[in-house]
């Protein structure tokens, strides 16, 4: 009878044209003054979503001048000669149009959603502000207080996110990944406009850029609409930042974070290679694999063992991101359950990762990771924007889509043995910072506080 | 037959004329044979199947125990029929299904993702089942969750955005059953047996008190039985009684909680509408333009735009069975938060006595009617909007009737309505901060 089912649905895919295989494909384009193009077809909706990509951002900044790719995004939105202040977003808004922009420490990104037929719109008015900003100084006046607002909203009365920024400024000496994406609240204060015209003038051109397009369009159609807008654009002559290269790291670091808190928090992170970093390429896939048996839904190690089993902590978690330009931190955190402490939390997630190391994973703990890997292949075709989100953080850092199509087979060839050698290898204490907050009184005065790796958004 | 059918619903979302009328996706609707109300909408497209089960099951229904509703919704996975947490967790994983649970004031819910291939989607699905109708609580599992709960209840404290609203809604409900916080309290954690527990899943995860909502690659005919399978083990059981009115604010409420924080977080607001409010369209265009769109709406120009006092300042209505709140808030540091709550007031009081001018009113329902299709873009969307007709009681064509309904919306209606339902003279006022 499923059978049945499976043969209808072939059937009814073939009537409408789609079938699966040309549904995923990426169409791939350039144009002559180096604007990338990536398209992919969805026709369930007839929407689509645009999203125009920059390689720059907070890792791109020196000292001086952090979170200032962030504010630069947010002055985006200020004008241009054709549009002045604000008639972008009224502009999409008026269009029935969703729009915003994020920055992270490896790009800059822009994006729209919007019924289909209304596509050119923000092709013509993300043209003109690719090369048109206008900044001006009443405007930045204005909306570098919202970003302090902004840091001050996420960072400095956030005790947990206070402590992530202060691990990543100590696990980090030369990698600008020691800066957080939001800024230093005194660089802030001390940003001026042109700051950011340099910034604007040097990282805004179609040859530092992606288009990525996913829904109901034709790919022919969408690259023509590119060419009239986009094509006109000049080139600017890129000049790569240094490499900046992490100095090696030869100990454990340790901070501590004390602020006006009610709950003790760990966060631990050691240093390892990501996919753009890896001499090895299976390497950051086992250490995806890794990140999945200690933290790949409730029958994760962390949860079972460290929250249900020996009930140390309240909540447990692990992250790694495959995708990062830099080497990046492999994180371990968790706040210990009532009546336990962060030695204690500390000494348990130190002991999983000695396990990992001793013995190898199992294989139903294997099986399950590569399960929901496969299955959320397919779930992830439901949203347009995470597919256009993947290709663009994809392209930016220089990885190329592709390696989104590879993503589950990568994962899917991991074994056992490769989670156990890459935890050998790269879970060590040498490579290890672990930031604490140690909570002081709610009630007492503090002063002063000094950001998570979320992006931020507009 | 069914080939013919969705051929043609697949044809209309194609073909569909730019700023005409916009397809909304088939609801069917049936009941199991126990009495849950089913929604279904065919979605051939991806091999997989979003299933959510809400029930009339929320904070609302606390009673004297807040927090009850949470802990049953939050301890439903925790052992179930035959298995234990664990065994579900691992066969869940092991089949790439997802599976979340959340309490909210109105409704208690479950959902599910699962590829629609039955050797994943048949499984998962008897989990499901014994998941909403035979969980065991167990009460080492009980205990620890608690403590659990306990933790995050803390970790509230430290956050002025969560204190903030946690106070709120007890300014503007007051006894109403909607005053307490959905986490419970310190104390009526402490109260909770596990016997409360299964005595509120037997009153209300029942059949009666049920809405199964389907989304994906299935026939009819296969929604019906896997509807009927999910529900299976509940007992046929009532509805859950109406809740009480909600009562307007005698007069305006002042909180000014310290807390050592760079910012001050505001909040003001009042009892706003109901899901099926007269005047729901009117109060939603309204808010639109008055905070509800971001940028571009009255607050967001005044409060960041114009003199960047705030990173985020909104407002919203947020319908509910009885009457949702109507809130508006903003986050901005100490020394300018009496400013900032100053013009927010100002912003209210010229909204209320003005209305929309023609310019914002026309703006509104572009931006509304035209962002139609953004709504019900995936599978995800669309769950999410019958689970929420179901539960209501909407009208089936409440999708294809919206941008209609939007368009109806007057300037005078707007300014009508906001004038009736929201009194600047009696509002509650929240404040959390000031203490760097």
């Amino acid at each position: 009878m499923q059978q049945t089912k499976r043969f209808l649905s072939l059937l009814l895919l073939c009537i409408s044209l789609l079938p699966p295989l040309l549904w995923a494909q990426v169409h791939e384009f350039r144009l002559d003054n180096g604007l990338r193009i990536l398209v992919k077809e969805d026709h369930r909706a007839p929407v689509v979503v645009s999203q125009i990509w920059y390689k720059v951002g907070a890792s791109y900044e020196h000292d001086g001048i952090t979170g200032v790719s962030h504010v630069l995004e947010h002055m985006m939105f200020k004008g241009t000669k054709k549009h002045g202040p604000g008639e972008f977003s009224r502009i999409i808004a008026e269009n029935g149009g969703r729009e915003n922009a994020f920055t992270g420490r490896d790009y800059t990104a822009y994006f729209q959603q919007l019924e289909k037929g209304r596509l050119e719109i923000s092709f013509e008015m993300e043209a003109d502000r690719m090369r048109n900003l206008l900044l001006p100084p009443e405007e930045f006046a204005r909306e570098v207080k919202v970003v302090m607002e902004e840091r001050r909203m996420r960072t400095e009365d956030n005790p947990q996110a206070l402590t992530y920024e202060q691990l990543n400024a100590a696990a980090f000496v030369n990698s600008p990944y020691h800066h957080p994406i939001i800024g230093w609240m005194e660089d802030l204060r001390s940003l001026e406009i042109d700051d950011l015209k340099e910034w604007y003038r040097r990282w805004y051109a179609p040859n530092n850029a992606t288009l990525v397009v996913v829904g109901d369009v034709d790919p022919q159609a969408v690259l023509e609409l590119a060419r009239k807008h986009y094509g006109p654009l000049e080139p600017s002559e890129l000049s790569p930042p240094k490499p900046r290269i992490e100095s090696r790291q030869r100990g454990t670091r340790r901070v501590t974070v004390r602020v006006p808190a009610k709950l003790p928090y760990l966060v631990m992170g050691y240093k390892v290679p990501v996919l753009k970093t890896a001499e090895a390429e299976w390497e950051p896939y086992a250490l995806e694999v890794l990140a999945g048996i200690l933290d790949g839904g409730n029958s994760a190690r962390l949860s079972r063992r460290l929250v249900r089993k020996q009930q140390l902590a309240a909540n447990a978690g692990a992250g790694y991101d495959l995708y990062a330009m830099r080497q990046s931190l492999f994180l371990l955190d968790g706040t210990p359950a009532e009546k336990h402490t962060t030695a204690e939390l500390e000494k348990a997630l130190r002991a999983e990762i000695e396990r990992l190391k001793e013995e190898p994973v199992t294989a139903e703990e294997l099986a399950r990771v590569k399960a929901q890997v496969v299955a959320g292949k397919t779930f992830e075709r439901d949203s347009l924007f995470y597919q256009a989100m993947q290709m663009g953080t994809l392209e930016t850092v220089g990885l190329g889509w592709r390696r989104m199509e590879e993503y589950s087979d990568k994962v899917a060839a991991v074994t056992a043995e490769q989670v156990r050698a890459v935890a050998r290898k790269y879970l060590v204490d040498d490579h290890l910072t672990i930031a604490e907050l140690k909570p002081l009184p709610l009630e007492n005065d503090t002063g002063n506080h000094g950001k998570g790796e979320a992006d931020e958004t507009h | 037959m069914r080939r013919t059918k969705l051929f043609i619903v697949w044809l209309t979302l194609l073909l569909l004329p730019l700023g005409g009328a916009v397809a909304s996706p088939e609801i069917q609707h049936w009941k199991t044979s126990n009495g849950a109300r089913v929604y279904f909408v065919a979605a051939p497209q991806l091999p997989m199947l979003d299933i959510r089960v809400v029930f009339d099951a929320g904070s609302a229904r606390d009673g004297k125990l807040p927090g009850l509703a949470l802990m049953t919704n939050a301890l439903l996975d925790a052992g179930a029929g035959d298995l234990d947490e664990e065994a579900i967790a691992e066969r869940l994983e092991g089949l790439g299904a997802q599976l979340s649970s959340s309490a909210l004031r109105d409704m208690a819910m479950v959902s599910l993702r699962s590829l629609s291939d039955v050797r994943y989607l048949d499984p998962a699905a008897a989990i499901l089942a014994r998941i909403i109708g035979e969980p065991r609580f167990p009460e080492e599992v009980f205990q620890r969750e608690r403590k659990r709960l306990l933790v995050s209840l803390r970790a509230e404290q430290q956050s002025p955005g969560d204190i903030a609203s946690k106070a709120f809604y007890r300014a503007i409900y007051g006894e109403h059953p909607y005053a307490s916080p959905v986490n419970g309290t310190e104390e009526s954690l402490q109260a909770l047996r596990r016997s409360d527990l299964q005595r509120f899943h037997q009153r209300y995860y029942v059949a009666a008190n049920a809405v199964v909502a389907l989304v994906g690659d299935l026939t009819r005919e296969e929604a019906e039985k896997l509807a009927e399978k999910l529900v299976a083990p509940l007992s046929t059981g009532t509805g859950a009684p109406s809740l009480p009115a909600v009562k307007p604010l005698a007069g305006a409420v002042e909180k000014s909680l310290p807390h050592p924080s760079t910012q001050t977080h505001i909040l003001l607001g009042q009892p706003g509408m109901t899901r099926t409010d007269p005047d729901y369209m009117a109060l939603y265009v309204g808010n639109h333009i008055l905070g509800g769109s971001g940028f571009g709406s009255r607050i967001m120009t005044e409060i960041r735009e114009k003199r960047g006092l705030a990173y985020s300042a909104y407002s919203f209505f947020l319908p509910m069975r009885r009457k949702g709140p109507f809130q508006m808030g903003l986050q901005t540091r100490n020394e300018t938060a009496a400013e900032a709550e100053r013009l927010l007031r100002e912003i209210l009081v010229r909204f209320i006595e003005e209305g929309p001018t023609e310019k914002e009113l026309i703006a509104a329902k572009k931006n509304i009617t035209g962002s139609f299709p953004l709504r019900i873009d995936s599978n995800r969307d669309i769950l999410e909007y019958i689970a929420m007709i179901g539960f209501y009681g909407l009208p089936l064509d409440y999708l294809e009737t919206f941008n209609q309904r939007v368009e109806a919306v007057t300037g005078e209606a707007i300014r009508d309505a906001f004038r009736r339902r929201i009194d600047p003279q009696r509002l509650a006022a929240i404040r959390v901060g000031g203490r760097e």
